[in-house]
């Protein structure tokens, strides 16, 4: 029935001029022109940041190579299977979790991985993209805006991985997943007087928990949190750091390779969720300017294809999945220039690591898979 | 309002989510622009102050690590001190070429490759302004010879840190554990703000234990810097909070008779104060002199240590689990009376051997070797206890049956950790039919429980546990965790007390008049040691097989190899009425517990001797 619902109005679609390479190949040509070019630019950043070393750029263009053929992938199939297989992803990555949460092993104190034999494997990263599409599977099917008791229930589909990946503990990723699944029952469209009024009711109740419930030790490491730059020889440290390495960069920057702070090892996780500061610091506020363009073109083709999607399901997900593209962005560069609480967030498409890398593109495979709908639908 | 329609309206649902892209496009643009805003601040508007800092004047944060806290006996003699040790390290920062600086250095100090290794594993975990140790424990000659140099070699400065400081080494090396250097593993699990500047870590023993409390809180400063990096001003200091000082139940001089009585046999002796818990002496021998692991043992020395067959390094008081042999007669016959099994009259035939009902084996005594026969025709409890018969607690045993003795032993301490605030403690065997068949998967069998009843077979216990189950009986049924710490700074460190042990005043009199019985009787096992003693003793003594003897042979001490030769072991306590010490004595392989009642003698000497004067 929703399938019938969703063709309804498209089927009769015209088609003003016949399907370019790209399209054939489910490519969103313009998405793609960007994403290389960033990915151009984080490699061009990387090769500093980890101290002029070409294997450091290589191991990253390994994981770009596998990230692409993800993307790639995943733009092939139609929206239509892709929520269908949705919440089957999604029981499959809580099942996952639950895995971790008994049998996981663990590093440094956090129990964050499923050891399949071959290789270590994160469970959560499969909720990344696993809960937008959930959230759009489950509201694309209904009348929208939802009713408060479709909210509740996305609300619960939310809460039960983040509990679960909260208990690892990793605090970031949870919250960016519920972040991700928010968004999407944000674009679905539900009122702003229930934005505002649950905000309201956050705002009240944070209150009472701080003067009640809260324990001295637990409220101390939110006040860190807040403010890294009183932990001055753990968080405080790198926050320090990571701001003269940016302010010392100037509008022009030192150039590149040339970042005393960086690279002289003063700043901690150069190359990981601290790059910005690299890039800060050595191509200036010019390079900072030229990246935030970038991701902002990105942003505006990623809600643009959101706008033409012919799905509920293809417009809540793209939504989402574009709002928590920004998200990562703002976390990260706020952070690292101390304007955030510090929380382990990369830098989308910049910071080294493979299995961000690897979520991000797969994200954009299915925004591709999305913008080339339309066609598949129509033909 | 109109009257829903369950069907989707498309047009609406896509004017909806447009409206929602362009509330959402804004948000990213308000916050985009503010992202850009403070990277500009940072940028452009504090340029100067960034680009400074970054340049020359720089402000640096350096930690102040806590002074640990000292540990003393219970009458102020210091165990473990920090004294000044002077360390080659570098200030990567201000080093102009590593590699340059580290040959030069090879030629003015020793620096072994060992060194070279550890110092590259460090320089990549610590920060380019902290100071990297390359070189501990720089003499006075080599300190001359850096300072002379240090003009053409920048970066390169020498530290002076407290460093733990053993004084009596091995004597106490089992009693508080040591420092050493803190390894990659530890660095994971700790807190490593609180270690910065901190080189080492409480390893085993007390010093691990009581980490947390001895370590103190890191501080810091932040100070200004000129090019060359000397400090031009300190800006804003945080001062480290010391570690707290420990005072022990230990006595220092009880500890050094303890260690010197087992003269450098293998063997452990541990000492309580049963009215507190704490512990008095804890001494293990053989020992190693702990100051050798404060800055990394070199290998020739730990597997020296480690190869050894007499293993010093292993700490016989908490860790040697042995069969507690006839010391646990005592505490049998308190089970067999508290059951109403036995009375003080009631009488056991000993022809020197014992059978079970329908088992043609026979269960020798000790006594049938040496006399032929048994103790006596009739051996009653003082007699059992005095003289250590075997028939008797045979035939005790195999009516308290093995889950009756489990059941009873258990609250004495043994079969579980005493909980002493050490590290490693083991906690021995205490047999039942469930053990058995959990441990071994296997049944029980009724002559196991007769070995049971003598303390052999699969019963082991540590020394401090037979220590603490000595105490137990000196005050008739009080049970306390054992403890080595007294204070913890001006904190007193709870010694738990448990739920005392109830039993018959008059059980408790009929086995500690055994026990004084042993020492002070006629036909005692350790009689010998009852001359010239101004005091009275309870004790008992006990011999632990090393190897099963079989049936028909006979135990003789010469021929066999010595490191089969039987345990010996002696638990005591003193004075009778008003006990202030019970005593846990093993010697392994000392032939038997004479090996070992003339150490608790000396012991318990001392401590009396020390009290009264």
């Amino acid at each position: 029935m929703a399938e019938y619902v969703r063709q309804m109005p498209d089927a009769i679609g015209p088609l003003t001029r016949p399907p370019g390479l790209a399209r054939q190949l489910h490519i969103d040509l313009p998405l793609l022109v960007l994403l290389l070019g960033l990915t151009a630019y984080g490699l061009l950043v990387l090769y500093s940041a980890s101290g002029q070393s070409m294997d450091a750029v290589v191991r990253q263009g390994r994981y770009f190579v596998l990230a692409y053929v993800v993307m790639f992938v995943l733009a092939q199939f139609s929206p239509v299977r892709l929520s269908r297989w949705s919440p089957w992803g999604y029981l499959l990555g809580v099942t996952m979790l639950l895995g971790v949460a008994f049998f996981g092993v663990g590093a440094k104190g956090a129990q964050r991985w499923l050891d399949l034999g071959l290789f270590r494997f994160q469970p959560s990263e499969i909720m990344k993209l696993a809960v937008p599409m959930t959230v759009a599977w489950y509201l694309g099917n209904r009348i929208l805006p939802p009713s408060p008791k479709y909210i509740a229930a996305c609300l619960l589909m939310i809460a039960v991985p983040c509990g679960l990946i909260i208990r690892q503990p990793d605090l970031g990723t949870s919250l960016l997943i519920a972040a991700s699944g928010l968004f999407g029952v944000f674009m679905a469209g539900i009122g702003w007087r229930f934005i505002f009024g649950s905000a309201l009711v956050a705002v009240l109740s944070a209150w009472p928990a701080w003067m009640f419930v809260l324990q001295d030790y637990q409220k101390q490491r939110i006040l860190t949190l807040l403010n890294p730059e009183s932990d001055k020889l753990g968080a405080g440290w790198n926050i320090i750091q990571s701001k003269t390495a940016i302010g010392s960069g100037g509008w022009t920057g030192k150039g590149w390779g040339q970042g005393t702070q960086s690279q002289l090892d003063f700043l901690p996780e150069s190359h990981t969720d601290f790059i910005i500061a690299v890039l800060a610091e050595e191509f200036g506020l010019r390079g900072v300017l030229g990246l935030l363009f970038l991701y902002l073109l990105i942003l505006l083709r990623a809600f643009w294809i959101g706008m033409q999607a012919q799905s509920s399901y293809g417009r809540i997900l793209c939504g989402s999945i574009t709002l928590t593209f920004f998200v990562y962005i703002f976390v990260n560069m706020g952070m690292v220039a101390g304007l955030l609480p510090v929380v382990g967030v990369p830098l989308p498409l910049v910071s080294a690591g493979g299995t961000s890398v690897v979520t991000l593109m797969a994200g954009f495979g299915l925004l591709m898979a999305v913008s080339t709908e339309k066609r598949v639908v129509g033909q | 309002m109109a009257s829903r329609i369950a069907l989707k309206d498309t047009q609406r649902e896509q004017r909806i989510f447009a409206a929602r892209t362009f509330s959402a496009l804004l948000i990213v643009l308000a916050l985009l622009a503010i992202l850009l805003s403070r990277y500009y601040t940072l940028q452009i508007d504090d340029y100067e102050t960034y680009s400074t800092a970054s340049e020359r004047n720089r402000v640096q944060l350096q930690p102040l690590p806590p002074k640990r806290g000292l540990i003393f006996d219970r009458n102020g003699v210091l165990l473990a001190d920090n004294r000044p040790s002077y360390t080659l390290s570098l200030i990567l920062e201000r080093v102009d070429n590593l590699d340059e600086t580290l040959v030069a250095l090879t030629e003015l100090v020793e620096i072994t490759d060992n060194d070279l290794d550890r110092f590259r594993n460090r320089v990549r975990q610590r920060r380019p302004y902290e100071h990297v140790p390359l070189r501990f424990r720089l003499d006075d000659d080599e300190q001359a010879r850096i300072a002379v140099n240090r003009h053409r070699l920048p970066g390169v400065t020498i530290d002076a840190q407290l460093q733990r400081h053993y004084p009596y080494g091995p004597l106490f090396a089992h009693a508080l554990g040591y420092v050493g250097r803190i390894n990659s593993e530890e660095l994971a699990s700790i807190d490593e703000a609180e270690y910065r500047g901190t080189f080492h870590i409480g390893k085993i023993g007390i010093e691990r234990r009581y980490e947390a409390d001895l370590h103190g809180r890191v501080g810091y400063q932040t100070v200004e810097t000129n090019a060359h990096g000397r400090v031009l001003r300190v800006l804003e200091r945080f001062d480290p909070r010391p570690g707290k000082d420990l005072i022990l139940h230990l006595d220092y001089e009880l500890q050094r008779v303890a260690h010197n009585a087992l003269a450098g046999r293998r063997g452990a002796v541990v000492a309580i104060d049963p009215l507190t818990g704490g512990i008095l002496a804890l001494v293990s021998t053989p020992s190693f002199d702990s100051n050798l692991f404060v800055n990394g043992i070199s290998t020739r020395d730990y597997s020296a240590l480690r190869d050894s067959p007499d293993v010093p390094l292993f700490n016989r008081t908490v860790q040697g689990q042995y069969p507690p042999g006839s010391t646990v007669k005592p505490i049998i016959a308190m089970a067999g009376l508290e059951a109403g099994l036995i009375d003080p009259e009631f009488t056991v035939p000993d022809p020197g051997w014992y059978r079970l009902p329908g088992d043609r084996r026979r269960y020798r005594d000790w006594i049938l070797r040496i006399r032929g026969t048994g103790h006596a025709p009739e051996v009653d409890l003082k007699m059992a206890i005095a003289e250590s018969c075997d028939v008797y607690f045979y035939d005790l045993a195999r009516r308290l049956t093995v889950d009756g003795m489990h059941d009873y032993l258990e609250p004495y301490g043994l079969g579980a950790r005493t909980g002493i605030d050490t590290t490693a403690e083991r906690p021995g065997v205490l047999p039942s039919t469930r053990w058995k068949r959990l441990a071994l998967n296997q049944p029980w069998y009724p002559g196991e429980t007769l070995s049971v009843g003598i303390g052999q077979g699969y019963m082991l216990a540590t020394p401090l546990q037979l220590a603490v189950a000595t105490s137990v009986l000196a005050t008739r049924g009080e049970r306390r965790e054992p403890r080595l710490a007294q204070w913890l700074g001006d904190d007193p460190v709870e010694a738990t007390l448990q739920d005392p042990l109830y039993a018959d005043g008059a059980n408790w009199d009929s086995v500690i008049e055994a026990m004084r019985e042993v020492v002070h009787g006629e036909r005692g096992t350790a009689k010998a040691i009852s001359r010239n003693m101004d005091y009275e003793m309870a004790g008992k003594t006990g011999t632990a097989q090393v190897i099963g003897i079989a049936q028909d042979a006979v135990y003789d001490e010469d021929a066999i190899d010595e490191r089969h030769r039987n345990h010996g072991l002696f638990i005591a306590f003193a004075p009778l009425d008003a006990p202030t010490i019970a005593v846990a004595v093993i010697v392994e392989n000392g032939g038997g517990s004479s090996a070992a009642y003339p150490v608790a003698r000396t012991v318990i000497d001392a401590w009396l001797a020390g009290e009264t004067g």
